[in-house]
């Protein structure tokens, strides 16, 4: 049976949503059972966000997670506050830029990345949530590239495709950092 | 035999209960009147309030809905919002208007909604028995301000026409009374004006009409319209607050 | 909302919006609440391509006042909001109720009393299914698990508020309405168009008036007025309750929870099962009508020792549980309140106390 249970959480405004959104996507559109369940609050914009995504082959019972598979933590508090959640053997991605700490856990695979540092390189900082997901993509196996790449057109209002060639460059980087 | 005077076909045959010298009556007969007149009776649809004339569906002849208090203007908004060609009005007494719905005619007036308000004045609540309405004059004697409205502790008299006429949605806005034939016929060529407006499609139409209610005034009705043209007039000017210069019999 | 092959990945608010559009709803009156808003958004955007109304009422009560004109004048009307929304509501809904229209509203729950907070809660059970507004009145209460069936019991509630001219309410909370699942669009999803000879669409000097009310001075005519409403309650319980049973056969322990807490106890079902606990669940989909008849044979059942009740307020639904189970069998109650959801590992040592004879909460 195939699952991935992931929490992907950072600041209000660093795409933490839009990336797990399009986990799910790309998960539906290979036909699997999705859910995407955000953290909402009255804050608009800075405040603190996550989100709890499920792929899985079957009907998806609780879209809450308790613990998952894999943790994106996109700032420290991300970090401190959700490590705890990833099962042993599991992984945590984490943007090294924003993120100096390492994770407490020995019993769990970390991918460190510069991600926002290289978005930033690359002119939009909401790539750094792409490039991790790169990394997630090529560790966990949750959903295939060709995958992601559809969920990006499927998302993306029609005058952000010429963006779509960039996202996926960003994606790719993220995969090449991940261990393989 | 020439026929001088006929009951109109806008109200149904069906007695009123309002009390001796209340003139909800006169005003029931001028809506129905104007709206035979117009030809809009059969597609209209009008929103009794709560209050003396809450069963007010049984006496017009079209079709009609009963509205929690001070809600008519919000009931009518939905009714009007469906079918845009009927003919729809509100007929509201001043603490449904005035206190408990105030929220829903200002907004109903501000939103330009196509309807048309019969307003009611008689500055004390009728039903539950003469109690202040938000239109009682300071210093008359109610059962609950019973030593006369005070200010200093009950605040004044609400001039809803003045109020509404500040909003632009408002497009037609006019005070009359009912204490003489000559008032009568102006009245009724305000209610006239008010159904001509929405039927045009201008807007929101409100014709307040100062009444009487001798029951719980303690008044006889001869003083009653006495005391609507000397009290209640110098409180509520006569006159067309917005509107004045629409032309709408074309 | 990207449509992705035959299944779209959907909000829950805007699969509730989509779904009204797609059941014949064209008038709709609502005011911003968290968590719902996105209804309203939506709303906003597409009656505007499907020649409907959107109007932004001034208040709640002027909304749910909007939907009984509406209604009153034959159409299918709608509005939607959450808890604290929900009881400014509570007028509308007895005068609905009284003067017997037929429409849809929606409760993303969030937490309360007061203000209280805007994450998920069920704190509005009693008031969803007893009343809430005043006099002998019930509304038809569903209760989705999923954005699919936020989506198909929206479609369902407007058929049902027009079958038995009732206020069909969709009791959800802020996880369901926020949360992003697939949904599979049915087909043919409009009910058939109800006749409604009694709405008030003017005489058309054709009939004689038409007359909305639920006003009756005289008590033998309200009384008989109050039968007429019982007597169409009682058939609403007969043919309409909805239940999802999961393995009640052999089962130790019986969960009762409907909403979001039924999906965690899904995952508990399977938890308990590896070490050999049989737990069966019973959801609630019509909320009221209640499924009594379901759990008290389930109270029958020689397998069953106890009944465990996980709701997100203080043990509302529980009170129904233990009419039906009558003292046949001890009923517990597991709850969680100001946005807190219950994790599945408290559930599972909830079962595993009152399994080794210790009780719940």
């Amino acid at each position: 049976m195939k699952s991935l249970e992931i929490v992907l959480a950072g600041f209000g405004g660093q795409g933490v949503l839009s990336a797990g959104r399009l986990v799910a996507a790309a998960g539906l559109l290979e036909g699997h059972e999705v859910s995407w369940l955000p953290s909402y609050g009255p804050e608009m914009r800075g405040g603190t966000a996550n989100c709890h995504v499920i792929v899985a082959d079957e009907p998806i019972g609780s879209p809450v997670l308790n613990e998952c598979d894999c943790l994106v933590a996109l700032n420290g508090p991300s970090l401190e506050k959700f490590e705890g959640m990833v099962r042993p053997g599991g992984w945590i991605v984490l943007d090294r830029t924003l993120v100096p700490e390492d994770p407490t856990r020995a019993d769990v695979g970390v991918i460190a990345i510069e991600a926002s540092q290289t978005a930033s390189a690359m002119g939009n900082m909401t790539f750094a949530g792409v490039i991790l997901l790169g990394a997630v993509s090529e560790t966990t196996g949750g959903f295939r590239r060709d995958s992601f790449e559809r969920a990006l057109s499927e998302i993306l209002p029609k005058s952000k495709h010429g963006l779509i060639p960039e996202e996926m460059k960003a994606f790719d980087l993220g995969r090449s950092a991940a261990p393989k | 035999m020439a026929l001088v005077y006929q009951r109109t076909q806008g109200l149904l045959d069906v007695p009123f209960h309002y009390c001796p010298g209340c003139t909800h009556g006169i005003v029931h007969k001028l809506v129905a009147e104007v709206l035979v007149e117009l030809g809009l009776l059969d597609s209209t649809v009008g929103v009794s309030p709560v209050g003396c004339t809450y069963n007010n569906y049984e006496y017009f002849a079209c079709d009609m809905q009963q509205a929690a208090h001070g809600r008519a203007p919000a009931v009518a908004t939905g009714i009007k919002r469906v079918l845009p060609d009927a003919t729809v009005f509100t007929y509201q007494g001043d603490g449904d208007l005035a206190a408990i719905g105030t929220a829903e005619i200002v907004h109903a007036a501000a939103r330009g909604e196509k309807i048309t308000t019969i307003f009611v004045n008689n500055a004390i609540y009728g039903m539950t028995s003469g109690q202040m309405a938000p239109t009682t004059l300071l210093g008359q004697v109610t059962t609950t301000s019973p030593f006369g409205r005070d200010a200093a502790t009950q605040g004044y008299p609400i001039n809803v026409c003045e109020m509404l006429a500040t909003l632009r949605g408002a497009v037609y806005v006019e005070r009359v009374s009912v204490t003489s034939i000559k008032g009568i016929r102006a009245a009724k060529k305000a209610i006239r004006k008010a159904f001509l407006v929405q039927k045009k499609g201008l807007g929101f139409s409100l014709v307040e009409v100062l009444s009487t209610c001798p029951t719980n005034w303690g008044k006889s009705p001869v003083e009653s319209l006495q005391w609507v043209d000397s009290a209640m007039t110098a409180q509520y000017p006569l006159g067309v607050f917005r509107g004045a210069d629409l032309e709408v019999e074309t | 909302m990207g449509r992705l092959s035959n299944r779209i990945l959907m909000k829950g608010n805007e699969a509730i919006a989509e779904a009204a559009i797609r059941a014949g709803c064209r008038h709709y009156f609502g005011y911003p609440i968290t968590p719902q808003t996105e209804i309203s958004h939506y709303m906003a955007k597409r009656m505007r391509d499907v020649g409907g109304v959107f109007v932004q009422a001034e208040s709640e009560i002027a909304a749910i006042s909007m939907v009984y004109g509406a209604a009153g004048a034959g159409a299918r009307a709608m509005t939607t909001s959450s808890s604290p929304g929900i009881s400014l509501k509570q007028e509308g809904f007895s005068y609905i109720a009284g003067a017997e229209l037929p429409c849809v509203v929606v409760n993303v729950e969030r937490c309360g009393p007061g203000l209280g907070g805007i994450l998920p809660a069920q704190g509005d059970y009693f008031q969803a299914t007893k009343g809430g507004g005043h006099g002998d009145y019930r509304n038809l209460v569903l209760a989705p698990a999923s954005v699919q069936e936020l989506y198909e019991l929206t479609v369902d509630a407007f058929a049902l508020a027009d079958r038995y001219r009732v206020l069909c309410l969709i009791l959800a909370d802020g996880t369901l309405g926020q949360m992003m699942e697939p949904v599979l669009y049915r087909e043919d999803d409009a009910p058939r168009p109800a006749t409604k000879d009694w709405a008030t669409t003017g005489t058309k000097g054709q009939r004689p008036h038409n007359v909305i009310t639920s006003i009756y001075i005289d008590p033998e005519i309200l009384e008989t007025h109050n039968l007429k409403l019982q007597a169409k309650y009682a058939e609403i319980e007969r043919n309409e309750v909805r239940c999802e049973t999961v393995g009640l056969e052999g089962a130790d322990i019986v969960v009762t929870a409907f909403g979001t807490p039924a999906r965690i106890v899904k995952n508990v079902v399977r938890m308990a099962a590896d070490e050999g606990i049989r737990v069966g669940l019973i959801r609630p989909i019509t909320l009221w009508p209640f499924p009594t008849k379901i759990v008290a044979e389930a109270a029958e059942r020689e397998s069953v020792k106890a009944f465990l009740s996980v709701e997100l307020n203080a043990g509302q639904m529980v009170e129904d549980v233990r009419l039906a189970v009558n003292g046949r069998k001890p009923v517990h109650f597991h709850g969680r309140m100001g946005g807190m959801l219950p994790t599945q590992r408290e559930i599972l040592d909830t079962i595993r106390a009152i399994v080794r004879g210790e009780g719940g909460k």
